[in-house]
């Protein structure tokens, strides 16, 4: 029964997969990577993987879906047709395609219990994690505590790709914001104006998006127990604040969190991470050895955690309303 | 008792899935965008009230329950304001109703 659940996920998968190549409308290829994304989340559940399949539905099928709408405000809805084939790519695709598949004969068998990712730290972390870190969710304490570095350097990313997005994309300040003046925000010409005198979403909106933060705020801080932490939370704060802005209008969502405080807020949660592992160097440990910050190490590794999920959850719901800011801020030019 | 709440649930679940394959053909057969929306909606609030009810029936009245409940509770908020915003913004950016039209012409 199981087996034909997943072999049924997975032909949806390589359809919706084959559907995006052949469509050429992009709001269709977008709706579809959506459906690619909770299937995938689908799958992780499966696998009784929950906290990807929370992070794949929440970044993949949310925020990613409405950062390629943004994106195609700015530029355009529609693929060019191509009419010739590139038979230098198809070679290329079907080499390196057929390569990966050749190297999938080398893997262990699905769910084989003598693969090497079931015996290399994996046991270890199972016995020993209960005790040593106290946090009912193994997930966590790998990501936060055994697997820090790697979810700091992860949390670095997305400060750069915020950093990036808004080097390329952000107007020239010192121009005396000219060009914000003269064009309309893209979301205001485009449909966003109409959304605007939408009543029932716009008391809809003021009744819900009160209750997304309260459950962003409760994945963030029940991510020790249950599947959740700092990256859903975050997207999911983020994706209040997108609502806010769709349906009231950037100016208005700039006037509730200014840009300025939230760009301070894309570094300040990087800084409160890596702040964390200095202070652990301080009181006497090693970098992000969360033992050392209080007198009884599983209280200790309780206080880091909640410090460096914090920190994460504000990186990536400043840098994802940055970056929707930015995007919804260019209009067509 | 168990066997009847068993067997009811059973029934819940097997009526939303009708109902959601109904939907699906309705977005696939039916002529025009408002049509197709009627449709959607039918999967959106009967279809996924009817599963989810079935759910909450195999959970009983434990944490899961009441999360499904809340899951319930949201989806009869979130789906009928997006089927309505959609239609909407389809009205008002110009796109007829395709019935309207021939009622018009003949």
């Amino acid at each position: 029964m199981s087996n034909f659940v997943d072999i049924a996920l997975l032909a949806f998968l390589a359809l919706v997969a084959l559907a995006v190549t052949r469509t050429l409308n992009l709001f269709a290829t977008v709706a579809l990577t959506g459906i690619y994304s909770l299937l995938m989340a689908s799958i992780f559940t499966t696998l009784d993987a929950v906290d990807v399949a929370f992070t794949e539905a929440a970044v993949g099928a949310g925020i990613s879906t409405v950062l390629f709408l943004a994106t195609m405000a700015l530029t355009t809805s529609h693929e060019k047709p191509h009419h010739h084939h590139n038979w230098a790519a198809i070679m290329a695709t079907l080499i390196t395609g057929s390569a990966l598949v050749y190297g999938t004969l080398d893997m262990p068998h699905f769910g084989d219990p003598q693969a090497p990712i079931h015996q290399h730290v994996a046991p270890h972390y199972i016995e020993i994690s209960p005790n040593e870190i106290g946090v009912p969710n193994m997930v966590t304490s790998v990501l936060a505590t055994y697997r820090g570095y790697d979810t700091l350097g992860e949390t670095a990313v997305i400060f750069t790709a915020c950093m990036a997005v808004l080097l390329l994309l952000q107007r020239d300040r010192r121009g005396g914001n000219r060009n914000v003046m003269a064009v309309p925000d893209a979301d205001q010409r485009r449909g966003g104006q109409s959304m605007q005198h939408a009543m029932i979403l716009r008391v809809f909106s003021k009744f819900f998006i009160p209750l997304i933060f309260l459950f962003g705020l409760y994945v963030q801080f029940h991510g020790d127990y249950g599947p959740g932490g700092g990256f859903q939370a975050g997207v999911i704060f983020a994706s209040g604040f997108i609502l806010y802005t769709l349906v009231f209008g950037l100016e208005k969502a700039r006037q509730v969190i200014p840009p300025r405080t939230l760009q301070a807020l894309v570094a300040f949660g990087l800084l409160l991470y890596a702040g964390t592992g200095i202070a652990t160097l301080v009181m006497g440990g090693q970098f992000l050895e969360y033992k050392a910050l209080a007198h009884e190490a599983t209280h200790g590794e309780h206080l880091g955690i909640l410090f460096i999920e914090l920190g994460v959850g504000i990186t990536v719901a400043a840098v994802m309303t940055t970056i929707f800011f930015t995007f919804a801020g260019r209009g067509r030019s | 008792m168990d066997i009847l709440i068993y067997y009811t649930s059973w029934l819940l679940l097997l009526c939303g899935a009708f109902f959601c394959a109904v939907g699906g053909l309705g977005i696939l057969r039916l002529p025009d965008f408002y049509s197709r929306q009627h449709a959607a909606g039918i999967t959106d609030t009967l279809g996924a009230a009817l599963l989810l009810i079935g759910l909450i029936l195999q959970a009983g009245l434990s944490l899961v329950g009441i999360k499904l409940v809340m899951i319930l509770l949201f989806l009869l908020f979130t789906s009928p304001v997006a089927t309505h915003t959609i239609a909407q913004a389809a009205l008002q950016s110009g796109l007829k109703p395709k019935l309207a039209e021939k009622e018009r012409d003949g």
